[in-house]
């Protein structure tokens, strides 16, 4: 009975911690898929985590710092929109400037609400009625936070518009030919903008998971380097948010393992998985058919200005 | 006779380097008067602030210091990253790079049986192949199969960070103290000498001066650096000039992994004299690296002086944390904002704003 | 109830201008409907830039387009959707990894509110193709059809959205031959149906069988427009190269030498993967300008390229004096003394950030004039510069200047200094005078006379029928990557010269 015991803890653990690892990742593959890249994500996570930290702390309500936290992630984001689709300018150190600056002002501004307790978190439920399906009722439905619900029902959905509705069609298209898309009267620029936009906020209300739901505390440079792994994620998912979902439950287990196993595999390795397997997809995915299959949108990256081909 | 005045953009073909500089300034002043802003919402006195920085990283003899040999890594990195941007290779893992380069040190410091005055010299040999081999991976990566090189340097960092943590808590493990976890101190051979009651290691710091000079040189007078201006400036040139894009990639990338690595060679045999954990031994010196080679134009001369300025940033850092309690941290909203300035004002490198007055009858 | 006489649309007075060029000079041009009217032109004849103007990509300086016999503004590629005109590019406009139907309803708003209904979609697509023989998988994705496949989701493209107009530009271009024969009896049923197409071509038998009408387009001013049954090749021939007497510059009689480049049976890929070079073979001497004549895009620039080393070769050799260079490698080739002035001066010929003394060794930099164990002999550099400056009369305010200040026709000027500074033996001439004014364009054709005197065999790749009628001493015609004949140029007739470039093959003696 331990060992059931032990599999059911890890996986109910691992499905808590994969929530913000699939929230960035969701909202980086949104970004990526229109061509534009985001370093900036821990920026835009840890500034998440902050604001949801504090407007909860103020106001007493969890909400409204989960939805203060989505405004702060995609307000930091619109600066990177800025610099890089209206000014054209280099989307990598875009995103690094960003991510420096938002563990710079959550650190200065965070300094003196460590320690600080929360009147309010958002709660973990349990329903009793459907705990009792053998092996994923404990896992799913025993003290979960609601969050984690509303990320699993957000991957169908964000998958689906992605895939089947005009609008998911019309940003594959801008990722992959921004020319294309132009010619036929679509807005590269305004797709990019929204597409970047979606990627701040759910890096924010990741980061408000962290903070307020997940393991309600402040402390500076608490995402510790989430941000990055999301990147590696987007990779591994091959842009897809089903293989997302995949992919964070998969390393967030891993994670948790790194504890548990630690008298058989070192935990460094593990937390080294996500980035070397991140390049393992690109070396699969480089070559020709595969590429097309299954690779990175073909603009990814590039700025596009119209009439260059 | 009423004048009107409107203005006209047109394209600028060359940038000179007045204006350059020009721009360069006001971006640094930007991001330096918005950064006071935080510090006012914060509930400190921005001027306060700045005086406490000034005071502390160049008003008296330790701060300058402190400033000089934050510059070191700053320097040796930032002038490697000079020579990969001009190919255009966006080597964003000069952060690992520096750990290889650390950890091949310590391990010729720990474990090999070298003559003591050998020792010092196989360390730095050693870091310099450390840093080279993990900035030759990706550079590999991206000549035979065409993988983006910002992603893979990006993933080689947390993969040096994890290799560095695996080490310190594994095999290399040595005495802990306060949870932090290090490996065993460097025999004294293996010991940088320092300037007597400063902490700069001053042959890392002759190092990164003459390596600078010379990567000058490199770029700007020899064959290799006229391949790399032309790789960099016009790929397409360069191919129907004849010039092999993959011994280019993989000469810059060498330079630049091994010159970061030199840099951390200097942190842990000049600083620490330990291996330890790598947030310890780079305070994101690869990444604020970026910076400092960007605002240099990547120009390697330059980058003396850009190093300089990121280095007083960096011990005004200490400083803040000391006097008004402020996390280390926050000099990263210094960094962030200087980077973004910088890039959000190159439009205005290239696009000039004219005033015309045209005179109303 | 036909308002416009019977008129699909008309182009009135079309001026259209670029630096340096008039593409289109007072244009007028009345397409009736249901015709399928061709427009036959070589290169700058200005037949694209018509249709863009059409179809909305440029605005034009002057004139008007009327449609049902009410100027229209056409201010983007959607304005020229929304009036029911729909253009096939000659490079597709597609989205590799989406499937056809969603490249189809790319842009449209398709569907209630954000959710697609594939299934009425694929249906519409599917009766659409059924009704024009356009068959193809909705669902498949576009990088996994075969060129000719592709350019069918390009036509349901424009049928989908219901166009009355459809502009096809070169299509025949990437297709096998029965590719084209399909596509011809698609557009016969589409006219059957009430369609009108306008078909820019170079080739005259497709004039010949497939339109209605043809107008001949030269130098961006139109130069007839005729029914095609009262039409025959050799006349379009003549309209499209033109009849006028050429000038012929003092040229000293060719004193021939001893063979310097020898190409047998050469066959190349071009980068979309087809074959652009089928079996070219031809010698050329010491002394001599062979000039290779053609529409742009029938294997001429992957000629140049396989020459110089720049792109591989399939099949074939190529002897350089006796020495096989078959597949050596750009700077090998570079290092036999061979010349090449590149079709596309700014992207490929120079580094526009460095400056012209940089510019001017930008191959030679290794050698040991240049160089001295790994280190540039920044003297050297600098004296060359000033000798290339004078020599070539390139005005600059110094060697130091970037050479992206300069004009078009300095830097060529600099380009042709540095290939020629060594006096190459073979020389590869892409378009030398392309964009270039008068004064630069004789500067440049005095240079190449002058190499000429040398004894350099000289390969010249040009659109210009004029110069290659007053520089050349043979003429070779490529006509989709195969050569259709070379003729002495002193006793060519410009009129079967277009009849070569538009596909007729030589029946007199080759020489």
């Amino acid at each position: 009975m331990g060992w059931e015991n032990w599999i059911i803890t890890s996986l109910s653990r691992s499905l808590a911690y994969g929530t913000p690892l699939l929230l960035g990742t969701l909202g980086e593959i949104y970004t990526e898929r229109s061509g534009v890249l985001n370093l900036g994500v821990e920026g835009m996570m840890i500034m998440g985590a902050y604001s949801a930290f504090t407007i909860t702390y103020i106001s007493g309500n969890p909400w409204w710092g989960i939805m203060v936290a989505a405004v702060v992630g995609g307000a930091f984001s619109l600066i990177h929109a800025f610099t890089t689709v209206t000014l054209k300018a280099n989307q990598v150190v875009s995103g690094l400037s960003l991510t420096m600056l938002g563990l710079g002002l959550s650190g200065m501004f965070g300094r003196g609400w460590e320690g600080k307790p929360l009147p309010a978190t958002i709660p973990k439920i349990t329903i009793s009625h459907f705990s009792k399906i053998p092996l994923l009722g404990p896992i799913l439905f025993v003290e979960q936070n609601l969050i984690v619900y509303l990320t699993i029902l957000l991957v169908p959905l964000l998958w689906y518009i992605l895939y089947r509705t005009r609008i998911g069609i019309t940003i594959r298209s801008v990722g992959e030919s921004p020319a294309t898309a132009d010619s036929l009267g679509i807005s590269v620029n305004r797709v990019r903008y929204l597409c970047v936009f979606i990627g701040g906020v759910l890096a924010g209300l990741a980061g408000g998971y962290l903070s307020v739901a997940y393991r309600p505390a402040w402390t500076e440079g608490m995402t510790a380097g989430m941000g990055w792994i999301v990147i590696a994620l987007t990779i591994f998912a091959f842009w897809n948010p089903a293989y997302g979902m995949l992919g964070a439950y998969l390393f967030a287990a891993l994670y948790h393992l790194a504890f548990r196993l630690q008298p058989w595999v070192s935990p460094e390795l593990l937390k080294a998985m996500p980035y070397a397997f991140a390049i393992l997809v690109l070396i699969f995915v480089s070559r020709g058919t595969l590429q097309k299959r299954m690779g990175a949108p073909a603009a990814l990256g590039l700025p596009y200005i119209r009439g260059e081909e | 006779m009423r004048g009107r005045v409107n203005f006209k953009v047109e394209r600028r073909p060359i940038a000179s380097g007045f204006t350059v500089f020009l721009v360069s300034l006001f971006a640094i002043l930007a991001a330096l008067v918005v950064a006071g802003i935080f510090f006012q919402i914060y509930g400190v006195s921005p001027i306060r602030a700045y005086q406490l920085i000034l005071r502390g990283s160049l008003g008296s003899i330790f701060g300058l210091t402190e400033t000089i040999r934050r510059a070191i890594p700053l320097l040796l990195c930032g002038v490697g990253l000079t020579v990969a941007f001009r190919a255009l290779f966006w080597n964003i893992g000069a952060e690992g790079q520096l750990l290889m380069g650390a950890v091949a040190a310590a391990g010729i410091a720990l474990f090999s049986k070298l003559p003591d005055p050998l020792l010092l010299p196989a360390m730095f040999v050693g870091g310099f192949l450390g840093g080279a081999v993990w900035g030759l991976i990706p550079a590999i990566l991206k000549v035979i199969l065409g993988i983006n090189d910002v992603i893979t340097t990006l993933m080689l960092n947390y993969i040096a960070i994890y290799f560095v943590e695996w080490l310190i808590h594994g095999p290399w493990k040595g005495p802990s103290a306060r949870g932090f976890a290090y490996s065993d101190t460097f025999p004294h051979a293996a010991w940088l000498p320092t300037i007597p009651g400063t902490r700069i290691h001053w042959p890392t710091l002759i190092l990164g001066l003459v390596l600078a000079v010379m990567m000058y040189i490199l770029i700007n007078r020899t064959k290799s650096g006229f391949e790399i201006r032309v790789i960099g400036e016009n790929p397409d040139a360069a191919r129907y000039a004849g010039i092999s894009q993959l011994k280019t990639t993989l000469l810059v990338m060498l330079i630049s992994g091994g010159l970061a690595g030199l840099a951390g060679v200097g942190e842990i045999a000049g600083i620490h004299m330990r291996l330890l954990g790598p947030s310890h031994i780079s305070m994101g010196y690869g990444y604020t690296a970026i910076i400092v080679a960007w605002l240099a134009r990547c120009n390697p001369l330059a980058v003396v002086v850009t190093s300089l300025l990121f280095g007083v940033i960096m011990s005004g850092g200490d400083v803040i944390k000391v006097s008004l309690g402020l996390p280390f941290q926050l000099i990263n909203v210094f960094n962030g904002l200087i980077l973004l300035f910088l890039i959000g004002s190159e439009i205005f490198l290239r696009y000039k704003i004219s005033f015309l007055r045209s005179l109303r009858r | 109830m036909d308002s416009s006489g019977g008129y699909a649309v008309e182009l009135k007075g079309i001026v259209k201008r670029f630096p340096g060029v008039i593409a289109n000079d007072g244009i007028d041009l009345k397409i009736r409907r249901g015709e399928i009217h061709c427009l036959l032109g070589e290169n700058g004849a200005g037949k694209t830039t018509l249709m863009r103007v059409l179809y909305g990509l440029y605005r034009p300086d002057e004139g008007e387009i009327i449609l049902n016999s009410e100027p229209v503004q056409m201010t983007s590629p959607r304005a020229a959707l929304d009036h029911h005109i729909g253009m096939v590019h000659q490079h597709f406009r597609l989205v590799p990894t989406l499937t056809v139907q969603e490249n189809i309803i790319l842009g449209l708003n398709e569907g209630t509110g954000p959710f697609m209904n594939f299934r009425k979609t694929r249906e519409k697509i599917l009766a659409i193709a059924d009704k024009y023989g356009l068959l193809v998988d909705p669902q498949a994705k576009v990088w996994q059809l075969a060129v000719g496949q592709q350019q069918r989701v390009e036509i349901l493209k424009a049928l989908y959205r219901k166009v009355d107009i459809l502009i096809m530009d070169e299509p025949t271009s990437v297709l096998t031959p029965q590719e084209v024969e399909q596509l011809f009896s698609t557009l016969r049923t589409l006219v059957d149906d009430g369609l009108t197409i306008i078909f820019i071509t170079h080739k005259l038998d497709e004039v010949m069988e497939v339109s209605d009408r043809v107008t001949v387009l030269r130098k961006g001013k139109v130069v007839s427009t005729l029914p095609t049954a009262k039409a025959d090749k050799t006349t379009l021939a003549k309209l499209m190269v033109g009849r006028e007497v050429v000038f012929r510059l003092k040229k000293s009689p060719m004193k021939r030498r001893e063979k310097i480049l020898e190409v047998r049976n050469l066959y190349a890929l071009n980068d979309r993967g087809f074959l652009a070079l089928r079996g070219i073979s031809f010698d050329l001497f010491g002394g001599e300008i062979l000039s290779v004549a053609g529409v742009s895009g029938n294997g001429q620039n992957e000629l140049a390229e396989v020459l110089t080393g720049l792109r591989k070769s399939t099949k074939g050799r190529i002897f350089l004096e006796k020495k096989e260079i078959t597949n050596c490698s750009a700077r090998d080739i570079d290092n036999l003394n061979v010349a090449h002035i590149p079709a596309e001066r700014i992207r490929i010929g120079i580094v526009p950030a460095l400056t012209i003394s940089e510019n001017l060794i930008l191959k030679k930099y290794r050698s040991s004039r240049f160089s001295c164990k790994g280190f540039l002999n920044n003297k050297k550099i600098e004296e060359n510069a000033r000798c290339a400056m004078s020599n070539y009369q390139i005005a600059a305010p110094s060697y130091d200047t970037p050479i992206k200040l300069l004009s078009g026709g300095n830097i060529q000027k600099v380009i042709l200094a540095r290939e020629l500074s060594e006096n190459p033996r073979l020389i590869v001439a892409v378009h030398p005078t392309y964009g270039l004014d008068i004064g630069a364009t004789e500067q440049v054709r005095k240079i190449l006379l002058t190499q000429r005197e040398r004894g350099a065999a000289i390969l010249l790749i040009s659109e210009d029928l004029e110069e290659i009628m007053t520089l050349s001493d043979r003429i070779m015609v490529l006509f989709n990557g195969e050569v259709m004949g070379i003729l002495d140029a002193e006793s060519a007739d410009i009129g079967e010269i277009g009849l070569m470039m538009a596909g007729t093959r030589y029946e007199g003696e080759k020489l």
